[in-house]
């Protein structure tokens, strides 16, 4: 059938749905944490570039490029982080991270 | 059906298939790799809706830059494989799953409550640039960033220089012989630091 | 003289200037050396222009003059005004000219009595500013300044029973005085409330022009009518003020104040409120009956009860003073058999003798040199003549001799009683008569104890240089200073009743002067002032008249029994006392209502607050809702903690299920 709107926006949840999911199942890995995050964060730009076409007007792609950009700079930096934890606990599994612990 | 719908459900499939992939494979690497053809797919889908700028932006940075990073640091970490890995995952399927479902049932419900009967379509999609004179996606994406987001894009600039200067200072070590000094520690120091009266005889 | 705003507030402000003058310039306050004697005489003075002036007035009320107006309304609260005052007729003239006078002789009877004590500066102050709250009392023209008066002269009261604070009797005294005036306050101000709400003012004559009011409801619970219950509230207002049973324990124990104040407060002036109040608000008694028996059985209980609590006393002040408990009971009688006037005229003629009996006590007190106990005095006729003369006229007062004042009065107050036909009115003159002989009985103990037979100056085991007489020293006659105040008051004592007699019982005196057309009231089936009108005509005639009477034959077996017992066969009363154990120990121990009011009034009060204390106060509100919101805090927080897992997955769970919550509600609105 025809592409509509709605299509693109359920692939959007889907892809949405699947990166909370690896949030939650990776204990074991951080860096697979990461990368759910970097899923969380296009699925938002695939739901943006749907809206402006839907919109007729380009408000949407600036949105997508400002997400990029932070996306990028954000991974930049977590990925420091897991560096400097790495030569801390000297592994990288999110159950062993709970010095905040009640 | 026409080639438009075609490439997006091929595509579609691909960017889902991929993504879990993503989160379940055991090998960081391959985890890596699947997040790239992620990212590819959803290029894709950026092209069929005529955002062809940012579907190569997307190539170009993600995949070019943030994703070699993500390579890079996964084979710098010596990471053991995880071999209990798959005995957890089985055990919060069921929790995860439910909650899955119904979250996603809950957002199909309002999408389809907000768009399913709406009359507009987005079949038109050579008409993005219609308001800017027929100018290409690059050329009104440009028209649009310089002058009306000016500012935020001045502050992103901003972002990505404070991401620099993070990423090198956090990660910084420095060499073992270095001979140079910290000052605050040379204005900290007392005289008892640097001079012990041991013994004397003069004079004697 | 014309009565006027500015005459009225001269003669109630000159005593108030006085108390302020002495109590600033006399202390310590000020740096200024003035001389005391200086300070007390100037105190005298001013009472003494107070006292003229309240004369001037009452001659002016004589001749048809009156007064009542409003001078300032200091509030107004919705309806009713709160206001200074003051309503001046016969009535209040009346006990102004008593009041100042009896204040007036009591000051210059301090200048000797109080001569060596340090603090007579203070009691001079306070004997003063009571001056000014009686006043206020009696002159005002609406139930909120009376109240104000009452208020007052309860706590000068107060302050003057416990005048020598370091003694601990005194201080117990002082605190039971003004304990016990405060329950009757209460019943007071309760009293207050329901007339004023009923009929919208606090103003007597709104009060009296609206009392059609206080018939018409009732109070919706109990069904009980509001004049009735209003009265009987006013009435207890006045028994704690005039120390009627069960609200009289405080009269004997305020004895513990100096003898000067006894004879001013709580004999002729303070206690006398009470009556003063009820008939100044006769219009309202007679409407109800039942009040009006409630009155009189209380008055005739007092009035009986008293009197044989007096004839086992020792210590001359307290004889005095169940006396005077008695005698109050009187007037209460007469109240209640709807004899207003002749309850006044007691109040007068009782307040002379009374004071004269009380000064003539302390007189003795100091000529056998501060002993109060009568079984170490006796002969003091040969020692102190004229104290020994005034006491004789007083008791004889006392008793109803024939011809001296207390006859007319008492007298009055018997055949009223004869005549009333009110529930309780024969137990009522069965009291009375019976009081007679027992009063006889124990005036004249006291008299022949103290005046005549052998002298036991030196059988006192207790003597010391401070107190009481030691061997050698015989007791002397006190100054002038002290024995004028006593022949000044004797005249009275011996002449007033017959002066007043026919004008108080013919009626006419209370009628007129005012802006209500009768001072007091008395209803048309209330027939005892009308057959007393009837029967007395003179005084010459009901004192002849008198010597054929039942009263005059008890009161003459009276002081036979007592010369009996106490001169002639000292010994009868202590076979008699051994004979009769039981009877001993109650009137003893005063019918027990000192250890009732004791045990089940103050004791309770301190287990019911120790009770509330460990209950409440420790128990429920510190341990339970103060600790226990501390506590409750720390275990809802151990609970709360628990989510803090530190685990960053965890947190998105959270976050994840609260996104999932909101759409939940969110959507329900789509």
């Amino acid at each position: 059938m025809i592409v509509t709107t709605f299509h693109y926006l359920i692939a959007s949840a889907i892809l949405f749905i699947i990166s909370l999911a690896g949030i939650f199942i990776n204990r074991k890995n951080l860096i697979i944490l990461l990368m759910s995050i970097e899923l969380l964060l296009l699925s938002v730009n695939i739901n943006f570039v749907t809206f402006s076409t839907y919109n007729n007007n380009l408000h949407g792609q600036i949105f997508v490029f400002f997400i990029l950009t932070v996306a990028a700079a954000e991974a930049a930096i977590g990925l420091a982080l897991l560096v400097i934890l790495f030569r801390k606990i000297k592994n990288i599994q999110a159950e062993d991270i709970s010095i905040l612990k009640n | 059906m026409n080639i438009i719908s075609a490439l997006f459900y091929i595509f579609a499939a691909l960017l889902c298939i991929s993504a879990i992939q993503t989160i379940t494979i055991k090998n960081p690497v391959h985890a890596a790799l699947f997040l790239i053809l992620t990212f590819v797919s959803a290029s894709v889908l950026f092209m069929l809706q005529g955002a062809e700028f940012l579907a190569l932006t997307l190539i170009l940075v993600y995949v070019g830059a943030v994703m070699v990073l993500f390579l890079f640091v996964v084979m710098m970490l010596d990471v053991k494989l995880l071999e209990n890995m798959r005995a957890n995952f089985l055990t919060y399927i069921p929790t995860i799953a439910l909650v899955s479902i119904l979250f996603l049932g809950q957002i199909f419900y309002i999408i389809y409550k907000s768009i399913f009967s709406s009359d507009k379509n987005v079949n038109n999609i050579n008409n993005l640039s219609v308001d800017l004179g027929n100018l290409s996606n690059t050329k009104a994406l440009g028209k649009l960033l310089f002058t009306q987001y000016l500012p935020a894009f001045e502050i992103v600039g901003c972002i990505l220089l404070v991401a620099i200067i993070v990423a090198v200072v956090l990660t910084l070590r420095s060499r073992k012989d270095s001979k140079s000094l910290d000052v605050t520690e040379q204005v900290k120091v007392k005289p008892e630091d640097r001079l012990t009266f041991v013994s004397s005889k003069i004079n004697k | 003289m014309i009565i006027n705003a500015q005459n009225l507030l001269i003669i109630a402000l000159l005593p108030l200037l006085g108390a302020f003058g002495a109590g600033v310039f006399g202390s310590k306050f000020t740096n200024l050396k003035i001389n005391s004697k200086l300070i007390h005489i100037g105190v005298i003075f001013l009472v003494a222009v107070s006292c003229i002036l309240s004369c001037l007035v009452f001659r002016a009320t004589l001749n048809g003059q009156s007064f009542n107006n409003t001078i300032y309304t200091w509030m107004q609260i919705g309806a009713y005004k709160l206001e200074i005052g003051f309503l001046i007729d016969r009535l209040t003239a009346l006990m102004m000219c008593v009041v100042t006078f009896v204040s007036l002789m009591v000051h210059i009877y301090t200048l000797g009595y109080m001569a060596d004590d340090e603090g007579n500066t203070r009691f001079f102050a306070y004997i003063s500013l009571f001056t000014f709250a009686m006043l206020m009392l009696v002159m005002s023209n609406n139930l909120l300044q009376l109240f104000f008066g009452w208020e007052a002269v309860g706590v000068v009261s107060y302050l003057l029973i416990g005048f020598w604070f370091k003694k601990d009797t005194a201080i117990a005294a002082n605190l039971k005085a003004f304990l016990v005036n405060r329950v009757g306050d209460l019943g007071f101000i309760i009293g207050i409330a329901l007339v004023a709400n009923f009929t919208g003012s606090f103003n007597y004559s709104e009060i009296f022009a609206n009392k059609a009011n206080l018939l018409a409801h009732t109070i919706t619970t109990f069904e009980w009518s509001v004049i009735t219950v209003s009265c009987i509230c006013l009435f207890i207002g006045a028994m704690g003020k005039s120390a009627q049973f069960p609200l009289h324990v405080w009269l004997p124990d305020s004895m513990e104040g100096p003898t000067p104040i006894s004879a001013l407060i709580h004999a002729a002036t303070m206690v006398t409120a009470g009556i003063f109040m009820v008939s100044r608000m006769s219009p309202l008694f007679e409407l109800s009956e039942t009040a009006l028996s409630y009155i009189l059985i209380t008055g005739s209980i007092t009035a009986l009860f008293m009197g044989f609590l007096g004839i086992i006393q020792t210590d001359i002040k307290r004889v005095i003073a169940y006396s005077t408990l008695s005698q109050l009971g009187y007037m209460t009688i007469a109240l209640g058999v709807s004899a207003y006037p002749i309850a006044i005229f007691h109040l007068v003629t009782h307040a002379f003798f009374k004071a004269l009996l009380f000064l003539g006590a302390g007189s003795v007190i100091m000529g056998c040199h501060h002993n109060q106990d009568m079984r170490y005095m006796g002969n003091l006729k040969k020692y102190m003549p004229i104290t020994w003369l005034t006491s004789l006229i007083g008791s004889l007062a006392l008793i109803g001799t024939p011809f001296l004042s207390g006859f007319y009065s008492k007298d009055s107050i018997i055949e009223a009683v004869y005549y009333s036909n009110l529930f309780g009115a024969k137990f009522a003159y069965f009291c009375v008569v019976a009081g007679v002989f027992i009063t006889a009985f124990y005036s004249f103990r006291m008299y022949f104890l103290v005046f005549h037979g052998k002298e036991r100056y030196y059988d006192d085991q207790h003597a010391d240089s401070h107190h009481g007489l030691t061997k050698g020293h015989k007791p002397h006659e006190s100054p002038l200073v002290v024995t004028l105040p006593l022949i000044l008051l004797a005249i009275p004592s011996i002449i007033i009743g017959a002066v007043l007699l026919k004008p108080i019982i013919s009626g006419d005196f209370f009628s007129h002067g005012t802006a209500f057309e009768k001072i007091i009231f008395i209803a048309e089936n209330h027939k005892s002032m009308e057959i007393l009108k009837e029967e007395i005509h003179d005084w010459l005639s009901m004192a002849l008249h008198a010597l054929t009477t039942l009263p005059f034959i008890l009161t003459i077996l009276g002081i036979f029994f007592s010369w009996l017992f106490y001169i002639k066969i000292p010994h009868i009363p202590q076979k008699i006392a051994g004979n009769f154990k039981l009877i001993n120990k109650i009137l003893d121990n005063k019918y027990y209502l000192d250890t009732i009011n004791q045990t089940i009034f103050a004791q309770g009060s301190i287990r019911l607050g120790k009770f509330l204390w460990t209950c409440f106060d420790m128990a429920i509100i510190d341990k339970f809702m103060v600790n226990g919101i501390a506590k409750l805090n720390n275990s809802l927080g151990k609970i709360i903690r628990l989510a803090q897992s530190g685990y960053i997955y965890h947190y998105a769970i959270v976050m994840v299920l609260g996104i999932f919550a909101m759409l939940s509600y969110l959507i329900t609105k789509i």
